[in-house]
């Protein structure tokens, strides 16, 4: 195949195939029980200088309760998948856990504005930054997934986010065209927030999968986070619904409202008077420190941070609007 | 006649680009406005979809992030980024609706940095799924307001492809055929882009405009076609639906 231009950006992880066969190898098939607290499953599967992926869609079934568990543990020099990342890496960012950053949709919170300890860590110079767009980072994935070094697509040509990506531009052996090769992302830990698991880790969540399930498959270890644990027998009695199956998963993690202040479809909307608070501090540094003091250092806990602002209240009305329920139909 | 303001404008006009029966790939904000306002004016069977895999929703109200809840709501199929995008690479979706910081003449859009990528002077979010929806729909909008600082001679960092560097350097350069940067709707004008040069063309002007006002808030020069029309404004309808259904909080329309 004719290599016609590559992309000057930095590649974080190796796209070996089998490299990564080698380690899936070692994985282990038992289904046995995976349940542990959260503080103890960051602490045994995400470590300094390794590649985090996360779940979800910025602040919509994310595991925003992990993000705050990996800065409270002080997590560093991490590579981390930059996929439509907005709450998830204002926090991330807020305890600088990582300097590789393979960027896609980056410091954003979409329609609420740019978060600015995003922008000021990326601006700081600190970060090694790999341009690529969504699509790019979920076919990324998608190689992992399918165990091949690369994927084709048709993005990113003639764009400077090619030229600051480390993708290749081909042509194509069937058919002449160019074709972008995208090459796979195999993230060593990622995390992912479902609605429903088993101790073993077989998961559902409802609503879009985003790129969840290449990622789940992409991922060396995998962390689920869920709102509530279910028997085994309910997984049993149909299996069409599980959406992530044990044998991907390392650990299982009951953490009641894990997406907080994010939304979780069909459980409770976004917290917007939150995150606007987020998007208002973040600018002010030394407000800011405090901020992130009190909301994630000086809690324990996810239910700690939940209590801090509005408890139980507060979630019977993300409850309420995430479904509608006073909205005329 | 109806009192407005410019924001309701660009939305009406860019909802009326969308004719029944289209597919068009949407984010947050005006763009989400318009296509609700198309669906509910004169388009119900219009497809929206968006990037984190809602396709085909009622909209039951304007969403704040393109993978909330709303972005799925009685939909067809809540689905995942490869459903959306591959949809698009299929060549299954005839619109899209993008911004950015800075746009060139040829409709190239910058949403990534100003400055030096190392170290960047402003950093923006990047690409997201906007270099992606570019690349693959078979006609790209923009909705952006009009003044120099946003329409730049040249762009920091091309992050999403228009007309590339016009003529027909965009066919060549292998991405799929026939797609291309169509209308570019401001406060101020609507243009298109002349067929040879590809370059930006006034092809109306909004009421209380003239090309002139236009040109001086545009830092490179535009074409005009012959006879440059007036922007048919925003009807009584268009904003009853708008400011009672589609953005009753005013979200985007208040600002």
């Amino acid at each position: 195949m004719k290599i016609i231009d590559q992309g000057k950006g930095e590649l974080f992880t190796d796209p070996d195939p089998d490299k990564a066969r080698a380690f899936f190898r070692t994985k282990n098939r038992k289904m046995v029980n995976k349940v542990m607290e959260l503080p103890d499953a960051i602490k045994e599967f995400v470590h300094d200088g390794e590649y985090l992926g996360i779940g979800g869609f910025g602040a919509n079934r994310t595991p925003i309760a992990a993000c705050h568990e990996i800065v409270r543990q002080g997590r560093k020099k991490m590579g981390f998948a930059g996929h439509t990342s907005t709450h998830d890496m204002q926090i991330l960012s807020a305890g600088e856990v990582y300097d590789k950053l393979d960027a896609a949709y980056v410091v954003g919170l979409e329609a609420r504005g740019l978060s600015a300890c995003s922008r000021r860590y990326l601006e700081s110079g600190k970060v090694k930054v790999t341009e690529w767009t969504n699509y790019s980072l979920t076919v990324r994935m998608k190689a992992a997934a399918m165990g091949v070094p690369y994927l084709p697509a048709r993005n990113m040509i003639g764009t400077d986010t090619f030229k600051y990506s480390a993708a290749k531009l081909a042509e194509c052996p069937f058919t002449g065209k160019k074709l972008v090769l995208l090459p796979a992302l195999y993230v060593d830990v990622a995390i992912i927030h479902v609605h429903e698991a088993d101790i073993y880790g077989n998961s559902r969540f409802r609503g879009i999968a985003v790129s969840d399930l290449d990622l789940a498959s992409a991922a060396k270890r995998l962390i689920i986070t869920t709102e509530k644990l279910i028997s085994n027998e309910e997984i049993k009695r149909d299996p069409t619904d599980t959406d992530i199956p044990f044998h991907l998963v390392d650990a299982v993690c009951e953490v009641p409202f894990g997406a907080y202040p994010g939304t979780m479809p069909y459980e409770y909307f976004s917290d917007e008077e939150h995150l606007k608070e987020w998007l208002t501090v973040d600018r002010d540094p030394e407000k800011f420190k405090e901020f992130i003091q009190r909301n994630i250092y000086d809690c324990d806990n996810h239910e700690d941070y939940i209590n801090l602002n509005g408890g139980s209240k507060k979630m019977r009305d993300l409850r309420a609007k995430e479904l509608l329920l006073f909205k005329e139909d | 006649m109806a009192e407005y303001n410019e924001m309701e404008m660009m939305i009406c006009v860019a909802s009326r680009e969308l004719e029944d029966g289209a597919s068009v790939g949407v984010g947050t904000g005006a763009p989400c406005a318009a296509a609700m306002l198309a669906q509910k004016m004169s388009s119900p069977e219009l497809v929206i979809m968006f990037e984190a895999g809602g396709m085909s929703p009622k909209l039951p109200e304007m969403p704040i992030s393109v993978g909330d809840s709303r972005t799925f709501y009685k939909a067809a199929k809540a689905g995942s980024m490869g459903d959306t995008m591959e949809a698009c690479s299929r060549g299954f979706v005839d619109y899209t609706f993008l911004g950015g910081a800075q746009i060139d003449r040829y409709g190239n859009l910058n949403s990534t940095v100003i400055g030096d990528h190392g170290k960047p002077k402003v950093r923006f979010p990047g690409s997201g799924g906007a270099n992606d929806f570019a690349s693959f729909c078979w006609k790209m909008m923009v909705m952006t307001p009009q003044n120099k600082n946003r329409f730049v001679e040249k762009l920091d960092f091309l992050t999403t492809p228009g007309w590339l560097k016009g003529g027909d350097s965009r066919q060549k350069s292998g991405l799929p055929e026939n797609t291309g940067p169509y209308k570019i709707i401001t406060n101020m004008a609507v243009m298109d882009f002349e067929p040879e040069s590809k370059r930006m063309r006034v092809i109306s002007v909004n009421p209380g405009y003239s090309f002139q006002d236009v040109q001086d808030n545009c830092g490179f020069e535009l074409l005009k076609i012959d006879t440059i029309a007036e922007t048919k404004p925003p009807i009584e309808e268009e904003l009853r639906i708008l400011r009672e259904e589609v953005d009753p909080y005013r979200y985007v329309i208040g600002r």
